[in-house]
């Protein structure tokens, strides 16, 4: 019969109409009380209607895997509240990315000797595209991927080029988001000190202090020697053992009192559990640090700033075969612009 | 001690046939003569049986400019022949054109001329493609350089000791970016009109021998038109409601993907590669890992190889509801069925989800590998999927499409392509197989391990929509046949082949073409290498671009609103068609 295929068709909407219905009216309580924040999709299958989540009041289960943009791990130091850093700044992770979003300033000791930690680090994320490269080869485990993806900002600059500050988060923080990566990093961790606290005292009795990390990516980055024993990624097998203790504690008591406990006394608080009003402080602390460096580099610059920018000199605006100084110079010209606009920006 | 000239010649290949053509038996292939190839070219695809043109690239080498065909035998199949033609002049390389051989050369060769700027003598219509008439330069050649350009190759100098953040805009500030070609005034500048006098007919005169005729009309659909998928645009010539002609106009999109490549480290290249068919990044994936690892050598692990089908198959089942819905759509059955394709891919998004961290952009091959294992609970739910839902759902789409009268009336007939259109055309994928030439490469050249799975070829002989549509439905069910087995079948171990895990690979010289089977069609990555750790040449053969070519053909002699459904059963991704 002509017609009879379209009436089976509609037949097939009309059950997947009803069945929505059928599934949504199950869930009634839970679902519609607020007390389902969280939906755990991962029996959704078995569904016949059409499954949709009223996002922002409900949300999916991240799967443990989901990637953001990336964050950088710390340990808290139980003692001082200081916190430490496990990135070493040796730049595998700038090296690897394909948008070319992560910049990297390496610190610097008294004597001027650079140090395994970084002083700045900044990930743009504009420009990132998460693709994970740079938390799957990091051979520190000191950046990962964090799973807030609600960034959304109003202006690219500076509330989306991400900070050391902005960056950071305590390591807890990744074992809850992460359990079975932190687990394993961890188990993995262990086994590696166990060896070396092993063959160290057979092979080499002379140096006391071992190296803790896989010394090669850092041998590569800075000298091995000028480190003082207290630089992340440096740490002595002792210290290990008492960070582990803590974050082991740290667990148990999160288990126990669920959110109750803060993870890390960090003053800043975590990643995802920022406040507006910190977010700003932190801009505005950004921005003005940003600026006083700049002010301290182009001083010169900044003073003929008040007249109108000099405009760019003709061979300038070829772009396409700029020479080393013309780059120089553009870049002195920004961060004077910038500069500027900071110290313009604290008057008002 | 060399051989005298005259020996050397006539141990060349076809040098009975083509005396002269063949210059030199690379071992990438056969370099020929520019003013020889047209004759070359007849002979192989009329006498040899290399019918298939399946991809035109294009090298700027130090020395010279050079063309490359690789061809494909598909009525009697046939392994790879490279033709290569060197072009010494760079500032006029011309060479003759091979569209009248293979018409599937079309867009490739206008793409060549459009990055490369290589003249094709005797090209039915040679202008741009990708970029806006009026451009100015040759982005592929290795010595032009982008508007925010900062390093011949990735890594950065300046992000690492010394990373300072700065902006691109900063570094090159607004206008300070853009370069003039000498003594251009961009006052006096006006665009170039485009005149479309070939579909428009304007150099034809009056028809039938009388002025008494329907006037042509020049309507644009697109690039913002719902039916177009993107930002496409169908230029079409139309006399009252009927299509006379079609040109497609495209690069709405374009990134310069392959310059992207180019700048990239091998490795940085798999995640850009996500990018070219969104909806099916993991194939994107597998596509371009083949290719490097055929330069690599590298063993890939067991387990990895299962891997990678099973995401492979479930891409193909993605890709193929998404095709049939939005087909649908475009028949005016407005978002039911998209909807009820949508919601089965989710779940197997949610699939990609938990074993690569995201659910579009997957990233996840490796050379040698894949990223990750799958996590607990994985199997459990793909073989929910397989075994439970996706037939119901399958069974479901059937009875909601297969037998609707109306979608039969719009379909059959439509848009219909010959098998020797199809072949000639470069067709590849469903469109190739729905003009009844069973022709899949997960047969033909099985890759990875496809030749230890039992499926059968889907193919249809009426070339229209509706055999378009089933092949795509039929492929589905063989899809689900490959996952039972290879979910039934997969071996416990490794995922990496032993070692650590290498951010920079060594890639040895040379180039390799590989090919597989996408959802879309023969998708081909082209990669080569000159040992530095980036490539040197890095090429895709995107399927959806190269199956527009027919899209005029298709289309003319049909109503505007079943130009829509014919371009919508070509299912082309404009990520991968602008690249």
């Amino acid at each position: 019969m002509f017609g009879s295929g379209v009436l089976k068709g509609l037949g097939v909407t009309l059950k997947e109409f009803l069945a929505t219905y059928i599934d949504d009216i199950k869930q009634v309580p839970s679902r519609y009380s607020g007390g389902k924040e969280v939906i755990d999709q991962s029996n959704v299958g078995e569904q016949d209607g059409l499954f949709t989540i009223q996002y922002p009041e409900e949300r999916r289960k991240l799967p443990e895997r989901f990637r953001y943009i990336p964050m950088l791990l710390y340990e808290t130091n139980a003692e001082t509240d200081a916190r430490d850093p496990r990135c070493t700044a040796c730049g595998i992770c700038a090296k690897v990315c394909p948008p070319q979003c992560i910049w990297i300033v390496r610190d610097k000791d008294e004597n001027g000797k650079p140090i395994t930690r970084p002083a700045e680090f900044y990930i743009d994320a504009t420009i990132c595209m998460n693709c994970g490269l740079c938390a799957e080869f990091c051979p520190f485990d000191a950046i990962k991927m964090n799973h807030d993806f609600e960034i959304a900002a109003y202006k690219r600059m500076p509330q989306l080029v991400f900070d050391l500050d902005e960056l950071s988060v305590p390591v807890s923080y990744y074992a809850r988001i992460r359990p079975t990566d932190y687990e394993e990093e961890e188990a993995a961790r262990r086994a590696k000190e166990s060896e070396k606290a092993a063959a160290k005292p057979v092979e080499k009795p002379a140096k006391p202090a071992a190296p803790a990390a896989p010394s090669s990516a850092v041998a590569a980055s800075a000298p091995a020697a000028e480190v003082a024993p207290a630089a992340p990624g440096r740490r002595t097998p002792e210290e290990i053992e008492r960070l582990k203790a803590e974050a082991a504690a740290r667990r148990a008591a999160k288990a126990e009192g669920g959110e109750a406990a803060p993870a890390a006394p960090a003053p800043a608080g975590v990643g995802s559990k920022r406040t507006p009003e910190e977010i700003e402080r932190l801009k505005a602390e950004a921005a003005a640090r940003r600026a006083a460096k700049a002010a301290g580099e182009a001083a010169p610059a900044t003073e003929a700033e008040s007249e109108p920018a000099p405009p760019p000199a003709p061979a300038a605006s070829t772009g396409r075969n700029r020479s080393p100084e013309e780059i120089e110079r553009l870049k002195a010209e920004a961060a004077a612009r910038r500069a500027a606009k900071a110290a313009q920006g604290d008057k008002e | 001690m060399t051989a005298p000239v005259e020996t050397v010649m006539q141990t060349l290949p076809f040098n009975d046939a083509v005396p002269g053509a063949v210059l030199e038996q690379a071992k990438t292939g056969l370099v020929v003569a520019p003013d020889r190839v047209l004759e070359l070219a007849r002979y192989l695809r009329d006498e040899q049986g290399y019918d298939y043109c399946s991809m035109v690239t294009s090298i700027d080498w130090p020395q010279y400019l050079e063309v490359v065909y690789y061809l494909y035998g598909v009525a009697q199949s046939k392994e790879a022949l490279v033709l290569r033609v060197r072009l010494a002049d760079k500032g006029n390389p011309v060479m003759p054109s091979l569209t009248p051989v293979w018409p599937g050369a079309d867009f490739q060769e206008r793409e060549v001329y459009d990055m490369m700027g290589v003249r094709f003598e005797g090209h039915p219509n040679l202008r741009r493609i990708l970029l806006w008439d009026g451009f100015d330069g040759f982005p592929l050649r290795k010595d032009y350089r982008e508007s925010y350009y900062e390093e011949d190759s990735k890594p950065f100098k300046s992000r690492h000791p010394d990373g300072q953040h700065n902006w691109a805009e900063d570094r090159a500030p607004w206008k300070d970016n853009v370069s003039f070609p000498v003594g251009w005034d961009p006052d006096l500048w006006t665009s170039p009109q485009v005149e479309y006098r070939r579909i428009m007919g304007v150099d034809e005169g009056p028809r039938n021998g009388t002025d008494l005729r329907t006037e042509r009309i020049l309507v644009n659909m697109g690039p913002q038109h719902p039916s177009t998928h993107g930002v496409f645009r169908m230029v079409i010539a139309i006399e009252g409601e009927n299509v006379v002609g079609l040109e497609p106009e495209m690069g709405y999109l374009h990134r310069c993907h392959e310059k992207i490549g180019e700048r990239n480290t091998y490795i940085m290249n798999i995640p850009f590669t996500d990018r070219l068919d969104y909806i099916s990044s993991m194939s994107n994936n597998l596509g371009y890992v083949l290719a490097v690892e055929k330069l690599m050598g590298v063993q890939v692990p067991e387990r990895a190889e299962y891997l990678r089908v099973i995401m492979a198959e479930f891409t193909r089942i993605i890709s193929h509801f998404i095709a049939v819905g939005f087909l649908f759509n475009d028949l005016g059955a407005y978002f039911t069925p998209a909807l009820y394709g949508m919601r089965e891919r989710e779940l197997i998004l949610d699939l990609f989800e938990g074993v690569s961290g995201s659910r579009m952009m997957c990233n996840y091959m490796r050379f040698g590998g894949v990223f990750a294992d799958l996590p607990e609970g994985w199997i459990k739910r793909a073989r929910e999927l397989v075994w439970n839902r996706l037939p119901r759902v399958m069974e479901e789409f059937e009875n909601l499409l297969s037998g609707n009268e109306i979608f039969l009336t719009r379909t059959r007939g439509t848009g219909v392509l010959t098998r020797e259109e199809a072949v000639a055309y470069s067709m590849a994928g469903p469109m190739l197989r729905a003009s009844g030439v069973p022709y899949d490469l997960r047969k033909v050249a099985p890759y990875s391990i496809y030749d230890r799975f039992e499926f059968d070829v889907c193919s249809r002989p009426e070339g229209d929509v509706w055999a378009r549509f089933r092949v795509r439905m039929d492929e589905i069910y063989q899809s689900l046949r490959i996952l039972k087995q290879a979910i039934e079948q997969l071996p416990e171990g490794p995922i990496m082949p032993p070692g650590k895990k290498q951010y920079q690979v060594r890639v040895p010289a040379g180039e390799a073409y590989s090919r597989i089977e996408g959802p879309k069609g023969e998708l081909g990555f082209f990669v080569v290498s000159d040992g530095k750790p980036n490539p040197y040449r890095y090429h895709v053969r995107a399927p959806t671009f190269i199956n527009l070519t027919s899209l005029e053909k298709m289309t003319i002699g049909h109503k505007v609103a079943d130009a829509v459904v014919i371009l919508g059963a070509i299912d082309i991704v404009l990520g991968e068609v602008d690249r």
